[in-house]
């Protein structure tokens, strides 16, 4: 297959330093093989029968193409996410916050790639590998309208057709998104089932998948789902790390003392910390969405919040088993987040693995601190964040002392979409740094 | 319920001619009700039972099984209420428990954890898991796991389980619990299940086959999918009658199905729209489980005028 050389090149390629071990499969040395999808006691193939065949097909594909760089997929992806997507991302030194905690805060600015998030490095990867798989249909759940916008985008560059299921709550609270979704060609599903937000879309786009499962393919949008999307989903999205941990070593001299990514189902964070995952000295801590209250509601069913790697506990949900909101009898709970980016009662398996380890560190601010964090990145350095992105930022401000001196945040997405949520969550709380936002009551349209 | 050997009541249950085994979503819309409409599908002609336990993602339904678990569990269904509910059905055929494996999985785990007593724990363990502080991710419940759910449902006299979201590959827990307490372990063939998975599959299962008669989510359709023979051809050397689903909703499509080869039909969607239309129009619980009870001879009798129109002499699993 290939040489001894080739092969570090193939696990860098796919991004899986800090994994080798459990990316090998032991036999021939230069063959890197999918794994059998465990991350320690999480992780797995929780989906009906019906779609195991096109699970066992898209492993391969991920084995032969991507980890293996067969038919040089991963070369074509890497030009296309450049020529394309627009990378590298910069690292940039945030001046005034740097000043205003006495500690050197570096942003990743994945807000600047193709689409105004991260979630371009998974899309693309994605649907490329689609392609590569002679699949002729693209399906995606979407919850803030990012991965759905992201996916959209690959999809009419990369000439697929793309259907997009989202909650009717979520259409309502991101429309840009909607519209640029269906202006990229794509169809937009709504999803009126349950409290109509990510949860539901996921399950509805399961559905699709489990009836059509023959020539389409489903982009899941995070490190969630069955092997092997949490592990493919991190490599594509691995690209976040690989040039973080070079900017930083360039720009400093050394590793930063702490990488700060916020937390949903966990893509951006899983791409934000996995090379620098053998870096013990590093500190990761993973941001949930701390909503208006850690407290679960178990009567009611409710959760007002997304943290299930702070407070959820291990079960079985969208095709892997990991930390999730869920009632005592194992029922899903309705989580709650101001950014609907976040807003999902489970986490990707390999995250909650790591946070059990003891590697990262699971923390959480409220809807009000990532609205400070909104505008206080807004004001200060210019950079209007995503509200999921927010909660990075409301973590810096209240935790700054515990980062060390050196500190890589992750800034996941810019915030153009949620322009509407801010001004309507900005008015009806009463942050205390936000500008006077009356002239635009009623919302921007 | 009778609690004889689940295994033995099974394969009586397919052993003189065709199987008619409905599904209803228990609790839908409520408890007392729901008593009721099974009652009416064995009165009605049934061979097995497949009652639903509703979990909050059923991503193998379609949309009326779908509002049906919404309706059951916003009539309060639970596993215990479940279990309750099985202990006090009046009907003498086999009962088997169709669920998603994140309610199996849990279900051991409240009373393990509990600090106080059993009775009360279920509800505390909730409020105490989000109070719980978190840190070295040393503390993790060992107890979790289906052999605590499959220990109650034998004791209250379930058959055997129908878990939708649980491939042969994540089976070896729960097939282990269900040896251990003489319990099936049913999996549903797929269209798109090949020689090699089948295997894999057959390995696990006991009881029958649950055999998905087309690819996409549990509903009922006006036509029957052509690949169910194909897919029951494909089956002709398994040793386990195979019963199939999706998509049935009437007599006729039973007796094509049956005489296709098929030694069982598998009806839910068809039967819980009659639960559905009962409920929005406001009717009785009486008239909705006559007409449960109507379609449910409707479907047997369509199954056994299927196995009557077999050529030649049928033969095969079924005797």
């Amino acid at each position: 297959m290939s040489s001894e050389g080739e092969r570090s090149e193939a696990s860098d390629r796919a991004g899986s330093k800090a994994t080798r071990e459990n990316g090998r499969d032991g036999g021939d040395g230069d063959h890197v093989s999918a794994g059998d999808g465990k991350f320690g006691r999480y992780g797995g193939q929780y989906v009906p029968e019906a779609l195991m065949p096109a699970i066992g097909e898209l492993t391969d594909a991920y084995e032969r193409y991507v980890l293996n760089n067969e038919g040089g997929f991963m070369d074509e992806f890497r030009r296309r996410i450049r020529e394309f997507g627009g990378r590298p991302t910069p690292l940039q030194r945030a001046d005034r916050l740097s000043e205003r905690y006495d500690t050197e805060v570096y942003l990743k600015r994945e807000d600047l790639l193709h689409g105004g998030a991260h979630k371009l490095n998974n899309a693309l990867g994605q649907v490329l590998l689609a392609k590569y798989m002679g699949k002729e249909r693209i399906i995606a759940e979407t919850g803030a309208g990012q991965h759905g916008t992201a996916t959209a985008m690959a999809a009419a560059h990369l000439d697929m057709p793309c259907e997009v299921y989202m909650g009717e709550r979520d259409i309502n609270r991101q429309r840009p998104n909607v519209f640029r979704m269906k202006i990229n060609g794509s169809a937009v599903t709504p999803v009126t089932t349950g409290r109509g937000t990510l949860k539901e879309a996921i399950s509805e786009t399961m559905r699709d998948w489990a009836t059509n499962v023959e020539d389409t393919h489903y982009v899941i949008g995070s490190v969630v789902g069955p092997h092997p999307f949490p592990r493919m989903v991190r490599d594509f999205q691995s690209l976040i790390s690989e040039e973080a941990r070079e900017q930083i070593v360039d720009r400093t001299g050394a590793l930063p003392d702490s990488v700060v990514a916020c937390a949903g189902g966990g893509s951006n964070t899983m791409g934000t910390f996995h090379n620098f995952i053998g870096d013990e000295a590093v500190d990761l801590f993973a941001v949930e969405a701390g909503g208006s209250s850690l407290a679960v509601d178990a009567e009611e069913g409710v959760a007002p919040n997304s943290a299930s790697l702070s407070t959820g506990s291990e079960g079985v949900l969208h095709g892997a088993r990991t930390k999730l909101l869920q009632d005592h009898d194992g029922q899903i709970v309705e989580s709650h987040s101001v950014s609907s980016g976040l807003d999902y009662a489970g986490v990707g398996p390999e995250l909650a693995h790591l946070v059990d380890e003891g590697r990262v560190t699971p923390v959480n601010v409220d809807d009000d601190a990532a609205l400070e964090g909104f505008h206080r990145l807004s004001q200060e350095e210019g950079i209007i964040p995503a509200l999921e992105t927010a909660h990075a930022f409301g973590y810096l401000h209240e935790h700054h002392d515990e980062l060390g001196d050196v500190t890589v945040i992750n800034v996941s997405g810019r915030g153009d979409k949620d322009l509407d949520t801010a001004i309507e969550e900005t008015t009806k709380r009463d942050i205390p740094n936000a500008p006077d936002m009356s002239m635009f009551e009623g919302g921007l349209r | 319920m009778s609690d004889d050997g689940a295994s033995d009541r099974v394969a009586a249950a397919f052993a003189d001619g065709p199987a008619f085994v409905p599904y209803l979503a228990v609790g839908d819309p409520d408890y007392e009700s729901s008593l009721a409409y099974v009652e009416a599908l064995a009165e009605g002609g049934a061979d097995v039972i497949e009652l639903g336990l509703p979990f909050s993602e059923p991503i193998a339904e379609g949309p009326t099984i779908q509002n049906a678990v919404v309706r059951a569990l916003e009539s309060g269904m639970t596993p215990t209420r479940f279990f309750e509910f099985v202990e006090e059905v009046d009907v003498d055929v086999p009962l088997v428990c169709m669920t998603y494996y994140n309610l199996i999985y849990q279900y051991g785990e409240s009373e393990a954890r509990s600090v106080s007593d059993a009775s009360s724990a279920e509800r505390s363990s909730a409020n105490s898991r989000a109070a719980k502080p978190r840190d070295d991710g040393e503390e993790r419940p060992a107890s979790k796991g289906p052999r605590p759910f499959v220990e109650k449902a034998a004791s209250v006299g379930i058959s055997g389980f129908v878990v939708p979201d649980l491939p042969a590959e994540e089976a070896g827990p729960l097939r282990e619990a269900c040896d251990e307490f003489g319990l099936h372990l049913i999996s549903i063939v797929a269209p798109t299940t090949d020689e090699e998975r089948l295997d894999q599959l057959v390995e696990v299962s006991s009881g029958y086959l649950y055999v998905q008669a087309r690819l996409g989510v549990t509903g009922a359709s006006s036509s029957v999918s052509d690949r169910t023979g194909e897919s029951l051809a494909r089956l002709s050397d398994v040793d386990l009658p195979k019963a199939v689903g999706f998509g049935i909703s009437s007599g006729e499509q039973a007796a094509t199905i049956v005489e296709a080869g098929a030694d069982g039909i598998i009806v839910g969607s068809a039967l819980v729209d009659i639960v559905a239309e009962g409920h929005e129009r406001d009717e009785p619980t009486e008239e909705t489980a006559a007409r449960l009870e109507t379609k449910a001879r409707e479907l047997k009798q369509g199954a056994v005028d299927g196995y009557g129109r077999r050529t030649p002499a049928p033969e095969g699993t079924s005797d």
